[in-house]
């Protein structure tokens, strides 16, 4: 039983809409906190407007409350349920203590007699309140940067003449290092602070003197009521001090620290977290350690909750930080509790890794037309991979191959920068591809010590480069036929991908591969395990690496691999990847649902993803969890590990979509939908020709592969015409154009961007309304789950619109319309399991625009405002275990749900807010309204036509 | 930077099993000693040169080691302590500024065999499953049956005295000589942190050699006696055992870390066993019984004391736990001014939430 028997209902807020700076890692921690309360016979209470998310399907609280994030729905909660004893914002990040600030400050808490755990206002107030943290810190006598609070111009003027630059500037309460950024002259200045003081809602800066080119450290904590703390996880910023953590590449554990500045760093963090409070729960500390002979250590800032970087700490060392911060809450010590990944050892210790993770963040500047795409105090990234190896090398290589940006590792592609002065530029102003150009930069002859002056990135990662570098050219003397066992183990231990290394012998991917097998140099998995093999452990946490051999003493000769089969019957679902723009959250729910469906059915559950922010790479979701790229590569060496009856792609958005074809042309079979299916709706010649034989309309369309072609096109179909790429998700590259120079200018633009892809042209149906169906089909039957409409017009990506389920002004006619051409093409194309289909509607005529046969965007949404589960519906057909009658379907909602997108064009200032076809939202919300009187949808509804900026 | 093809080496355990590797720098030979693994991500200089490792072949499981060099400064001792070093990624390249060496020339300078690129995970794996053995590192690959032959010869830790090895010949001094306290410390294989942190804590320190009696001790008219950590048995010390005795009947201030637990231990007629794989690592939780709360220690130790023994006498409290496997990690006799820890408080490497017991034993001294 908890220490405090008083806590039996408790209130978890989450962190809302998907924006930059916090993501989705706040539903892997508050799922895994519903989860850990539940297991101690407590009452959970979720309140969450994101209806994208596994932690608000029914099954995980006790009531979910799908509600704006604010005091009023609070307060609706609490008189709904006033048996809540507590409540525990420390799991929905900065928007969950905010809020909870807020209603404290309302004295909300204090009417309904809700105790606060897990942190206390108090120590959020010092840590987000610079000047009173400086003081304790000063106090305590842990040493900050130099460093003073502005609340006027004047006084940010002030500051900055007595400090010189350059000079940070960071706002006061906000998120993801929203309107922090360095001045290096004073000309920017003015600008800068102003900005600074603006976002900031008690309009506060703090001004400090930067510390350019220090090391930068996370320590990630976790304390008790015994006042006992413990480092769950070190984290190196490969970036040095100047870009945001969250846009830094990290590693852990941390690889540059000796024993005596690690433990001197240790013990700060434990003196700060005591100081600060009297909470039980997690911690996270950053730190920055100077370059010289000093090591001097600074504080950088503390937060008193779980984290991004608590996230990415779980994922790196496998200790289940918010399932056992939320134990902590309850009054646990940690010595109370075991260490759930051996089960056999105290929760109280510090986990030890014999591996190394990378973390890369993954960007979307291409949205984001206009955007300043250099690196800096302000967080830019959408989303974050982790490359999992036994050296940094291979840790590195795992990650970039990760970020499905058509790059196969470091080098060794032939993409890479060879102009001096552009290799130069990009090594000073750091972006997206840096972690590319400091390998073009060795490859050039660039001497390290040089790059090291421009980037201040640690020599010895810069060493690792060099030897990766070193490698590839030593291969490249080689051929296929001739390059021996040791140095193939050698470049695969270091990570180069089979692709990579085909490059290098100028041979085929598949002839690397061969070569492999020939040599027996073997893919073999090893687990995460907190302790570093010196325990037995229980949960089945892999990643791949490549060893030397081990011989028993009969003269057995083998390579150790931890991961063994069973004879069970299993399948594997292929995850989504890093979250972005038009692929996010969404598609982790439906993974995590399809692997619990797919465990309903009896399967033993394999799930292969790389993102740590999500709920699928969570170890006790699926049976096992390989936390590999969602890379060819990598998860061909699964396949043929595990031989599971099958692979399901349609969960995993358009990243385990795009691996169909190759798993169909190596005879392994894709469960639901087959490929024939998925290609024949990408493919628009066919898919047109489909339309045609079921007499269902179309917006005339042709496809194009040269500029040339697209204007003759042009010709036929009459502007305004909407042009895009194929086999892109989101709307990416997408646009609307109206006369043939604009045409031109796009095309081109889109060839050069996306080479050798083919692009569609369709007539664009000005004035029309979008719709859009989803349906599960098994290939007989299909059922339609919803059909929502979209309350901006035709041309606004579906992504960025404002939508309604069911529709609310679609006539019946038009309806009858929807349903029809949705059942006819799922059948037509032969899907199994799900089908997501958009409409344009007009003159009370509905025309198809695209069917995608997979789960989509909407899948979740809809399944949250009706309260049914679609996907685990859709998995059970999609395994052929049940069909669509045996489902009794009985979906319940009163009056409307509105689904709102989410933007973050805050972190772009500059950026062209205006929407288009390609969609630009980061996150959505949902909005339950009784009619149509309702005052938020007379707004939306409003401004429909407005393009607006938001 | 050129790429350097490795040579081939191998671990040979006395089960006959092999793990395959390559040679660290080229370097050519062959060395013995009883196989450990260390789980510290840090530290690894503090380890290699730390006495209580005479003789052992050292598992790093941390993914790299010498990221950051080495110096003349984080040492524990004047040398290298460890047999040899097994590891999975050496790093060649280091980046510190105050790093003298790297670990390849530091680990040169003292002429260590070190192999790397071995599956150090799977090899840890089968040392908790198989238990501590002796092993031998070779670059002689082609010699298995030959390496076979002199490991059969390598004898076995159980019962071995190796303080001997590793204590000063000579009696020396430590610290400012006009501090408040005195403290006589016998080495059996003393790491230099605790004279550091009895000296920070205005003490003079007289290190004595292994088989110092009690009277020589007491000539030098101490404030506090202390028993260090070291490597071996601590059974074959009889010697230190007796001097502890000595103490303990005059109830002088006594303090004992490690292997000077357990012979303290001993000398009240608790046995210590040879543990199946030790405790090794800076990551071990334990718990002071006493105030309730949890400590992360830095651990190294192969025997420990029998805890049975420990619960059934009557003068004997134990005062610490480890939370993983429950046994002893700390005493306190109830009517003498004597304690002891199984781990180790002056850290070096691993985190310092132990260092309250040099306080308290400085505490004893006062109070005497």
């Amino acid at each position: 039983m908890p220490k405090n028997s008083n806590l039996k209902s408790i209130l978890i807020i989450g962190s809302g809409p998907i924006i930059i700076g916090q993501a989705c890692e706040f539903d892997y921690s508050g799922t895994q906190a519903l989860r850990s309360l539940r297991e101690d016979g407590i009452e959970t209470i979720l309140i969450n407007s994101n209806p994208a998310t596994i932690m608000t399907d029914p099954s995980m609280a006790d009531h979910v409350y799908l509600l704006p994030l604010t005091t009023k729905s609070l307060v609706k909660i609490l008189k709904d349920h006033p048996q809540i004893d507590a409540v525990l914002p420390t799991m929905g990040g900065q928007t969950a203590l905010n809020l909870c600030i807020e209603a404290d400050e309302k004295g909300i808490w204090e009417d309904f007699g809700v105790e606060i755990i897990g942190v206390d206002i108090d120590a959020i107030n010092i840590t987000e309140d610079r000047e009173q943290f400086r003081d304790l810190m000063t106090k305590i006598g842990v040493p900050m940067a130099p460093q003073a609070t502005a609340t006027s111009f004047l006084k940010g003027k002030e500051i900055a003449q007595d400090f010189g630059f350059p000079l940070c500037i960071r706002s006061s309460f906000t998120l993801g290092g929203a309107g922090a950024a360095i001045v290096y002259d004073e000309a920017d200045f003015d600008e800068l602070l102003s900005r600074g003081l603006e976002i900031s809602p008690i309009h506060e800066v703090m001004i400090d003197k930067a510390l350019l080119g220090w090391k930068e450290y996370e320590l990630e904590l976790l304390r008790d009521a015994n006042d006992n703390v413990v480092i769950i996880c070190s984290i190196e910023n490969m970036d040095p001090m100047g870009i945001h953590t969250g846009d830094s590449i990290t590693v852990a554990p941390a690889m540059t620290l000796s024993d005596r500045t690690f433990q001197k760093m240790r013990d700060m963090a434990i003196h700060m977290m005591r100081s600060i409070g009297d909470f039980a729960g997690g911690c996270n500390v950053q730190f920055a350690v100077s370059p010289d002979e000093n090591e001097d250590i600074i504080a950088i800032e503390i937060n008193p909750r779980v984290s991004r970087s608590s996230a990415l700490a779980s994922k790196a060392t496998g200790y289940p930080i918010a399932k056992i911060a939320a134990k902590l809450a309850l009054g646990y010590h940690l010595d109370e509790l075991s260490n759930q990944i051996t089960g056999s050892t105290s929760a109280l210790f510090e986990p030890t890794l014999d591996y190394v993770i990378v973390k890369i963040p993954r960007w979307n500047f291409d949205k984001f037309e206009g955007s300043d795409r250099t690196l800096g105090l302000q967080m830019k990234a959408v989303g974050e991979v982790m490359g999992i190896g036994r050296s940094f090398q291979e840790a590195i290589h795992k990650a970039t191959q990760s970020l499905e940006i058509k790059r196969n590792g470091l080098g060794a592609d032939g993409k890479g920068y060879k102009n001096y002065d552009q290799i130069i530029d990009k090594l000073t102003n750091a972006s997206w591809d840096r972690v590319f150009v400091i390998y073009d930069a060795i490859q050039m002859g660039i001497p390290l010590s040089r790059i090291h002056e421009i980037t201040k990135i640690d020599m010895w990662f810069l060493k690792q480069y060099e030897e990766l570098y070193a490698i590839e050219k030593e291969i490249s003397t080689y051929t296929i036929d001739t390059i021996d066992k040791d140095l193939l183990l050698e470049a695969k231990q270091k990570g180069y991908g089979d692709r990579q290394i085909a490059h290098m012998l100028d041979c085929l991917e598949s002839q690397v591969y061969n070569k492999r097998e020939e040599l027996g140099v073997k893919r073999v998995y090893k687990l995460v395990d907190t302790c570093a093999a010196e325990f037995k452990a229980q949960t089945p946490y892999y990643y791949s690496t490549f060893e030397n051999d081990v011989e028993t003493a009969n003269g057995e000769r083998f390579v150790d691999n931890e991961s063994e089969v069973t004879d069970k019957k299993k399948i594997i679902v292929l995850g989504s990847g890093p979250n972005r723009i038009g692929q996010g959250i969404e598609f982790d729910y439906c993974c995590v649902h399809g692997i619990l469906a797919a465990s309903e059915c009896g399967y033993e559950t394999i799930m292969i993803n790389c993102n740590p922010e999500t709920v699928s790479t969570d170890f006790d979701t699926a049976d096992k969890l390989y936390f590999e790229p969602v890379f060819w590569e990598h998860i061909y060496d699964i396949i043929k590990h595990e031989k599971p009856e099958g692979v399901i792609v349609q969960l995993g958005g358009q990243t385990a979509l795009k691996l169909a074809e190759k798993l169909d042309r190596y005879g392994i079979k894709i469960l639901g939908t087959s490929y024939q299916s998925l290609d024949l709706a990408e493919d628009r010649g066919s898919f047109s020709t489909l339309l045609k034989e079921n007499n269902i309309p179309y917006p005339k369309f042709d496809t194009a592969e040269t500029a040339e072609e697209a204007l003759k096109v042009a010709d036929e179909l009459d502007f305004p015409i909407l042009v895009r790429p194929s086999y892109v998700l989101g709307g990416q590259g997408m646009k609307i154009v109206i006369n043939k120079q604009e045409l031109e200018e796009h095309v081109v633009d889109l060839l050069r961007s996306i080479p050798n892809n083919k692009l569609l042209l369709d007539h664009y149906l000005d004035g029309a309304i979008e719709a859009e169906a989803d349906a599960i089909c098994d290939g007989e039957n299909v059922y339609i789950i919803g059909i929502m409409e979209h309350i901006e017009p035709c041309g606004i990506h579906s992504g960025d619109s404002n939508a309604t389920l069911p529709p609310f002004n679609l006539g019946d006619l038009v309806m009858e319309q929807i349903k029809d051409h949705t059942k006819k093409i799922a059948l037509a194309l032969n899907t199994v399991g799900l089908i997501n289909i958009q409409f344009a509607v007009k003159d009370d005529k509905v025309y198809i625009i695209e069917a995608n046969p997979r789960a989509s965007r909407t899948v979740p949404f809809i399944a949250k405002a009706y309260g049914e589960p679609y996907v685990n519906y859709a998995t059970k057909v999609m395994l052929g275990d049940k069909k669509v009658t045996d489902f009794d379907f009985k979906p319940h909602l009163d009056g409307y749900a509105i689904k709102q997108p989410v933007f973050s064009f805050n972190k772009f200032p500059n950026v062209n807010k205006q929407l288009g076809p390609e969609m630009k939202s980061t996150g959505e919300s949902i909005l339950f309204i009784e009619s149509l009187k309702d005052d938020e949808f007379y707004d939306l509804y409003a401004r429909r036509k407005m393009y607006l900026s938001k | 930077m050129k790429y350097k093809k490795r040579d081939k080496a191998l671990i040979l355990l006395a089960d006959g099993t092999i793990f395959y590797g390559k040679s660290v720098g080229g370097k050519e030979g062959t060395s013995f000693g009883e196989i450990c693994f260390n789980t510290g991500m840090t530290g690894y200089q503090e380890i290699f040169t730390d006495p209580s490792y005479y003789g052992q072949l050292m598992v790093t499981t941390n993914a790299h080691i010498g990221n950051y060099g080495a110096n003349n400064e984080e040492v524990e001792s004047d040398s290298i302590k460890i047999a040899g070093l097994i590891c999975r990624n050496f790093s060649y390249e280091y980046s510190r500024v105050n790093a003298d060496f790297s670990l390849e020339e530091f680990l040169n300078k003292h002429n260590l065999l070190a192999i790397s690129d071995v599956d150090t995970r799977a090899l840890v794996s089968y040392i908790r499953d198989n238990g501590a053995m002796n092993a031998v590192i070779s670059t002689d690959v082609d010699n298995i049956e030959g390496l076979k032959k002199q490991l059969a010869d390598v004898p076995n830790m159980n019962g071995l005295e190796l303080a001997s090895k590793v204590s000063t010949k000579e009696p020396y001094y430590f610290g400012n000589e006009n501090a408040t306290y005195k403290i006589a410390a016998l080495d059996i294989g003393i790491k230099t942190n605790i004279l550091r942190n009895f000296a920070e804590r205005d003490a003079y320190i007289k290190v004595f050699p292994y088989n110092t009696s009690f009277e020589e001790m007491q000539a030098w008219s101490p404030d506090g006696y202390f028993l260090s950590n070291g490597p071996g048995d601590p059974e074959p010390l009889q010697e230190a055992q007796t001097l502890a005795k000595e103490v303990l009947e005059r109830n002088l201030p006594l303090f004992g870390i490690c292997l000077g637990h357990q012979v303290i231990a001993l000398a009240n007629g608790i046995s210590t066993y040879k543990m199946h794989n030790g405790h090794r690592g800076i990551n071990h939780p334990v718990k002071n019984l006493v105030t309730g709360n949890g400590e992360i220690t830095s651990q190294n130790h192969g025997f420990a004391i029998n805890r049975e023994d420990t619960e059934n006498h009557p003068d004997i409290e134990i005062t610490h736990v480890h939370l993983n496997d429950d046994t002893v990690a700390g005493i306190k006799m109830k009517n003498k001014n004597c304690f002891s820890v199984q781990y180790h408080p002056e850290a070096s490497p691993g985190p310092h939430d132990a260092s309250y017991l040099f306080d308290q034993f400085m505490e004893n001294i006062k109070n005497e």
